[in-house]
């Protein structure tokens, strides 16, 4: 063809139409030795995706080693892997059907190689799980599904291999497509399709021999490997989404100041009010900025695309904050649930300190608790102190600052993270805020227009008059762990030694300023906040309050001392839950067990001990005396001028 | 957003992510077709501007029409360009090599010295999964060893496009904007966005080449594509493989796989 003929018509067409072919990433992952590498050397033969030189170059490779030709090598480009005969890495080569082209992700079958899989399926659109005929369903293909679950892989076909090696056996193939259908579903899979393949021989990979002579699979009436791959969808970016936009940088290279970031979800338009979390600033979208200058900018912009915007007013953005509409902002938190996989060489451990990425958030945090370990093959629970490499389990993280995030369920892609340990990314999870709050509302001002007025008679003058300072004893733990009946007692002993006090109980202000609130981890928090401001109140006016609140989340007692300033004192009545289960003085612990009580602190919710409490009461070791004298000498110490 | 549409914006995303989390970086600019996109999504990340030096490590042994690219392209693209030059072949421990890898391990050589000369942390290469088998094991973000080495068979997971930011001093890492093209998908976007060429890619005399490299170890292959839009044609029902013209990877079995583990692009 010379530069001067104009391309057929029809060629035209045509490359038109390829242009636009649609590309599926998809992983296969199983069992070492179920033969997934031969499996794709096979869907390549079959579909005539093989380079020219490829079949000899294997060829040649299989009779230097003096063994029989091998498809493996396709896949199987590294000496090493040659030589043992197993994949060592992740490696991706592509292969198209007349319906699209494709993306192969081969995943290592290796348990220590853990980490590699993870690699190939977090990029699969699709997985394709390889099961061995005959050894049927193994630990590590349970392992495979459970993870390509929690990696957010939703699409999965089954092939299962090798049915020469159990003479095409009808029977055999419904028992292992039974047990895995059934374990797949336990894990919130639902397989397209299973399909007996024998890849040696080339049964069911792209053509179907249920209509030639030799019928091996005529009892098979479902699609072949290459039928199934193309049933699957191709997959959406969430455009119809609430908007989020993690802010990636923001460049000044020029007089624009420009905010780049890629649109994880929702959709985005010039004039739109977009706020930016945490801090909640927000402003209008000026522009949408593009390279060359020679083209238009556009107007609108959605899910999927990077982007660089302008914005109207100049407020503080940067790396790390989510942008999004103003009624529909990802949750505020410094603490949130995870199930979290594990590769690091160290196990994942409360006393150590890590760094968290979620999307371009980067913060310190530590693991509060690790609630439990997950056994993947049979999905039991069980206690554990850490995470070991190639575990599974579920775990509280909380940070050193307020960051913005969405649950996994809510937002995939705001929504999981990734540990790090030192220089190297050692672990993954999916967030839920199950029993922790969104904080947002507790630290957001909503009402404008209010200036603070300042009276004439200050807090000093207060003071002196009173001969000791205000502040506030803020007693928490269980629910019957002698908070109330320490802090009357307490009241009564500072009472009569001349102290204003006042108690603020759980149950009382329940009856009134808080009559409106229920159990829900928000209403707990904001029952915390209001208490936190009335006990902030009586501080300033020179009273000694003693709050006595089981306040379990250890954010919400931070946000009371933030407010009360430096008269808080948190005095931990640090009861066992055992002691406070017997004592049990409002029958509650009864009817939490029973399922009666709902959310109950201990039993069903969190409890978060202070870190590091001013004052720690050993109830089940004192006596109530015993335990008011010690504070009796603390408050003199504390307080009086 | 059509198939090129979500290539771009994952490449700029990995671009944005190089230029925040790491020091001190360098563009890779090889002359060749892949590493002129990624010149051009460079631009498209930052709005006009590449905001870190764009490095050609020669070995004096281009051809003359690439040479002629290069310097009229760091000018009308305005590139902080910096020009680095390979050690003699004579300085170079051949053991075990063919001629042509032994080549492209002074070119290993030059990249090194280089990026020591000038302190670099990240070096940005314009490398593609479906070039070559052991390149489709690579991360986006794949770190380097004190001496630019590449140990394949302990590579850090790479998931949620979530990357290795993270090195200790002295180490590097290279950042990989195009690994998830293939040939076709360079082709078609240096059509769409109208990216200039070297003409050595099209059609004279029934030959191309398909691929660049230094003058004596790179052949062109039969074709008699003339243009963007015949070249995208010809990859279509080719079933030759496009570093079948570079004659260092095909020496011995595992030639590319020692060249890439010593710290070849």
């Amino acid at each position: 063809m010379t530069k001067d003929m104009p391309m057929p018509k029809d060629a035209k067409i045509q490359a038109e139409a390829d242009r636009n072919r649609e590309l599926l990433r998809t992983v296969i992952v199983g069992h070492v030795d179920h033969g997934k590498s031969t499996l794709v050397g096979r869907l390549f033969h079959d579909t005539g995706s093989l380079p020219d030189g490829k079949m000899e170059a294997i060829t040649e490779m299989c009779r230097k080693r003096g063994m029989p030709f091998e498809w493996a090598f396709l896949m199987d480009a590294m000496q090493a892997e040659r030589d043992q005969g197993i994949t060592i890495d992740t490696s991706q080569i592509w292969f198209h059907t007349e319906k699209r082209d494709y993306t192969i992700i081969d995943a290592p079958g290796h348990t220590e190689f853990l980490k590699n899989m993870v690699t190939g399926a977090a990029q699969a659109d699709a997985a394709l799980l390889v099961i061995d005929a005959g050894e049927g369903v193994q630990e590590q293909s349970r392992r495979h599904g459970y993870l390509l679950s929690l990696m957010g892989v939703r699409q999965v076909a089954v092939a299962v291999n090798k049915m020469d090696r159990v003479d095409y056996s009808q029977a055999r193939f419904d028992e292992i497509e039974a047990e895995y259908r059934q374990y797949l579903n336990s894990v919130g899979v639902d397989a397209t399709f299973v399909v007996p393949v024998s890849a040696r021989e080339g049964d069911m990979i792209a053509m179907r021999t249920d209509g030639d002579e030799k019928a091996n699979m005529g009892w098979y009436k479902g699609p072949t490997v290459v039928e199934a791959f193309d049933s699957f969808k191709m997959p959406e970016p969430l455009s119809h989404q609430a908007l989020r936009m993690p802010v990636q940088d923001v460049y000044k290279f020029d007089d624009r100041r420009i905010i780049a970031g890629r649109i994880e979800s929702g959709k985005l338009r010039v004039g739109d009010r977009v706020m930016f979390s945490p801090l909640n600033k927000s402003s209008r979208i000026k522009s949408i900025e593009t390279w060359p200058d020679s083209r238009e900018n556009p107007t609108a912009a959605s899910a999927g695309e990077s982007v660089g915007i302008t914005l109207e007013e100049q407020i503080f953005v940067e790396r790390g904050q989510i942008m999004s509409q103003v009624d529909n902002p990802p949750v505020e938190t410094d603490v949130f649930r995870a199930r979290i996989f594990w590769l690091g060489r160290e196990p994942l451990s409360v006393k150590k300190a890590y760094k968290i990425k979620i999307g371009t958030l980067q913060a310190n945090a530590k693991i509060e608790s690790v609630e439990r370990i997950v056994d993947t093959g049979d999905l039991s629970n069980r206690e554990a102190e850490q995470v070991e490499r190639n575990q599974v389990g579920e775990v509280i993280i909380r940070c050193k600052r307020m960051i913005a995030l969405d649950e996994f369920t809510e937002n995939p892609n705001t929504g999981r993270f990734v540990i790090v340990d030192g220089y190297d990314i050692a672990g993954g999870g999916i967030i839920s805020m199950e029993g922790y709050p969104d904080q947002r509302s507790l630290s957001t001002v909503k009402s404008t227009n209010i200036y603070k007025v300042t009276t004439n008679v200050d807090r000093a003058a207060r003071e002196r008059r009173n001969h000791h300072k205000g502040g506030v004893l803020w007693f928490t733990g269980l629910s019957g762990a002698g908070k109330s009946t320490i802090a009357v007692a307490l009241e009564k002993a500072l009472f009569e030694r001349g102290y204003s006090t006042y108690v603020l109980d759980g149950d009382n202000v329940r009856y009134g300023l808080n009559a409106n609130l229920g159990f829900s981890p928000e209403d707990r928090a904001e029952n915390i906040r209001r208490v936190g401001e009335v006990a902030s109140l009586f501080s300033d006016a020179g009273v000694i309050v003693l709050s006595s609140f089981i306040s379990p989340y250890r954010s919400d007692r931070q946000r009371a001392r933030d407010s009360v300033g430096e008269g808080f004192h948190e005095i931990y009545v640090a009861t066992p839950l055992e002691v406070c289960e017997e004592r049990d003085p409002k029958g509650l612990y009864k009817k939490a067990r029973s399922g009666e009580i709902k959310d109950f602190t201990g039993v069903s919710a969190p409890y978060e001990e202070p870190a590091e409490a001013d004052f720690t009461l050993r109830t089940a070791e004192r006596s109530v005396e015993e335990c008011v004298e010690e504070l009796l000498g603390y408050v003199g110490h504390k307080f009086d001028l | 957003m059509d198939r090129l549409d979500r290539l771009e914006a994952q490449s700029v995303y990995i671009f944005r992510e190089a230029f925040n989390r790491i020091d001190k970086m360098a563009l890779l600019w090889s002359l060749g077709k892949d590493s002129n996109v990624m010149v051009w999504l460079a631009k498209k990340a930052f709005l006009g501007h590449i905001p870190f030096p764009v490095m050609h490590v020669d070995t004096g042994k281009k051809f003359p029409e690439m040479y002629e690219f290069r310097d009229r392209y760091a000018e009308e693209w305005g590139l902080d360009f910096i020009r680095e030059e390979c050690p003699p072949i004579e300085d170079i421990d051949g053991e075990g090599l063919g001629p042509a890898a032994r080549s492209a391990a002074r070119k290993t050589a030059g990249l090194r010295m280089a990026t020591q000369k000038h302190g670099f942390n990240g070096l940005v290469a314009g490398i593609r999964r479906d070039e070559q088998s052991m390149r489709a094991k690579e991360r986006v973000f794949s770190p380097r060893g004190l001496e630019g080495n590449w140990d394949f068979r302990d590579q850090p997971p790479e998931f949620w496009d979530q990357y290795k930011t993270d090195y200790p001093e002295g180490t590097h890492i290279r950042i990989h904007p195009l690994l998830h093209w293939t040939e076709l998908d360079i082709w078609e976007y240096t059509k769409r966005e109208e990216i200039p060429l070297i003409s050595l890619y099209f059609s004279k005399n029934g030959k191309r080449y398909r691929s660049l490299g230094d003058q004596d170890i790179t052949n062109p292959v039969d074709s008699d594509a003339s243009t963007v839009e015949e070249i995208i044609q010809e990859l279509r029902t080719t079933k030759v493989s496009e570093r079948s013209g570079r004659a260092m990877d095909h020496e011995t079995e595992d030639a590319f796989e020692r060249l890439r583990e010593g710290g070849y692009l």
